[in-house]
């Protein structure tokens, strides 16, 4: 038990981290990848580029969020 | 061997001599402190272990996934990983965060070590203990970096030169100046593999999406391979813009003295 709550532990640090914002970022990126995939808005080369642009603008707004609220506190 | 396969190598040695390093650290402060017969032994363990977690997840991975959920599960985990460095790295470059100090952590390590009570057994399990977890834990990081890149990349082996190449490199450093490995730039490290992983991982998540399209094949890049170093320009520039940006004060308030929680080590 007592290792099945370490491994639990192992792996909810490995994923979420101290930053759960990555994690979600990287999701709702990808969600809406396949979203625009769905509807058919790029051909193939389009969608890869678009699915990298979407990824990089989702970690920086996650990353925006993540600095905020220090900046305020100083 | 190719670019991409150079490539792969220097990821995987990178990623794997950084968690050597530290793990490391703690073999060596359970050593020098209480006992280096258990603290190899607890290293040994942790390292077969690892070997048998290897085998079983490679071949599980490979038997029950097509490649393009393969891609898009371990992509996207890669990517989750990658960028979770990257977001420490630039943090740390731009002040934010209190850099990885291996010499704190050894003089952590040794406190504890000294405060535990002495067992009267041969095998001291403190020392074993805390050798077994330190190793497992970070060679998990390894173990998962060498799997992910080594199947993505449809070569394990040159994946798996590249961290023992680097098990042997930092046990060479480790054992010519029997000391914490801290002169090594760790942060620096740090910043490259959370790069290398961000580029690789954003590839191939990308790629995997393939998975729900009718025919489930993995979709095409640009330029194929060519993508990643694409991708890594990307995140390259992005990081420094975050760097630069962070660095500047917030307020004019001369706030020299940091906040607890970003003086504390952070892993």
């Amino acid at each position: 038990m007592k290792f099945l709550k370490s491994f639990g532990a192992f792996w909810y640090d490995f994923i979420i981290g101290d930053d759960w914002k990555i994690a979600v970022a990287v999701v709702l990126s990808l969600a809406v990848l396949l979203g625009a995939m769905s509807m058919s808005l790029f051909g193939e080369a389009g969608l890869t580029v678009f699915g990298g642009v979407v990824i990089v603008v989702a970690f920086a707004i996650s990353l925006a969020i993540d600095v905020r609220p220090k900046n305020k506190k100083n | 061997m190719t670019a991409a396969t150079w490539g792969l190598v220097i990821a995987t040695f990178v990623a794997c001599f950084v968690e050597m390093v530290e793990a490391t650290t703690i073999v060596m402060a359970m050593g020098f402190t209480r006992s280096w017969r258990s603290s190899l032994i607890g290293t040994a363990v942790a390292l077969v272990a690892l070997a048998v977690v290897t085998a079983i997840l490679g071949y599980a991975l490979t038997t029950f996934l097509p490649e393009s959920a393969l891609q898009l599960a371990i992509g996207g985990l890669l990517l989750i990983f990658g960028l979770q460095w990257l977001r420490k790295a630039i943090l740390r470059a731009s002040g934010r965060k209190a850099v990885h100090d291996e010499d704190a952590i050894y003089r952590e390590e040794v406190t504890a070590a000294k405060a535990a009570g002495k067992g009267n057994g041969g095998l001291d399990m403190f020392s074993f203990m805390v050798s077994f977890k330190g190793v497992f834990l970070e060679g998990m990081e390894v173990v998962f970096i060498v799997i992910t890149f080594g199947l993505n990349a449809k070569n394990v082996p040159a994946a798996s030169i590249g961290a023992l190449v680097a098990v042997v490199v930092v046990l060479i450093l480790a054992f010519a100046m029997k000391r914490p490995l801290s002169m090594i730039n760790e942060n620096m490290l740090k910043y490259g593999v959370g790069l290398l992983l961000a580029s690789f991982g954003s590839y191939w998540a990308v790629e995997g999406i393939g998975i729900f399209q009718a025919d489930h094949q993995s979709l095409t890049w640009p330029g194929k391979d060519l993508a990643i170093v694409g991708m890594l320009i990307v995140w390259f520039l992005l990081s420094r813009v975050f760097i630069s940006v962070l660095r500047k004060p917030a307020t004019p308030t001369p706030a020299t003295t940091p906040a607890p929680a970003e003086q504390e080590i952070a892993k």
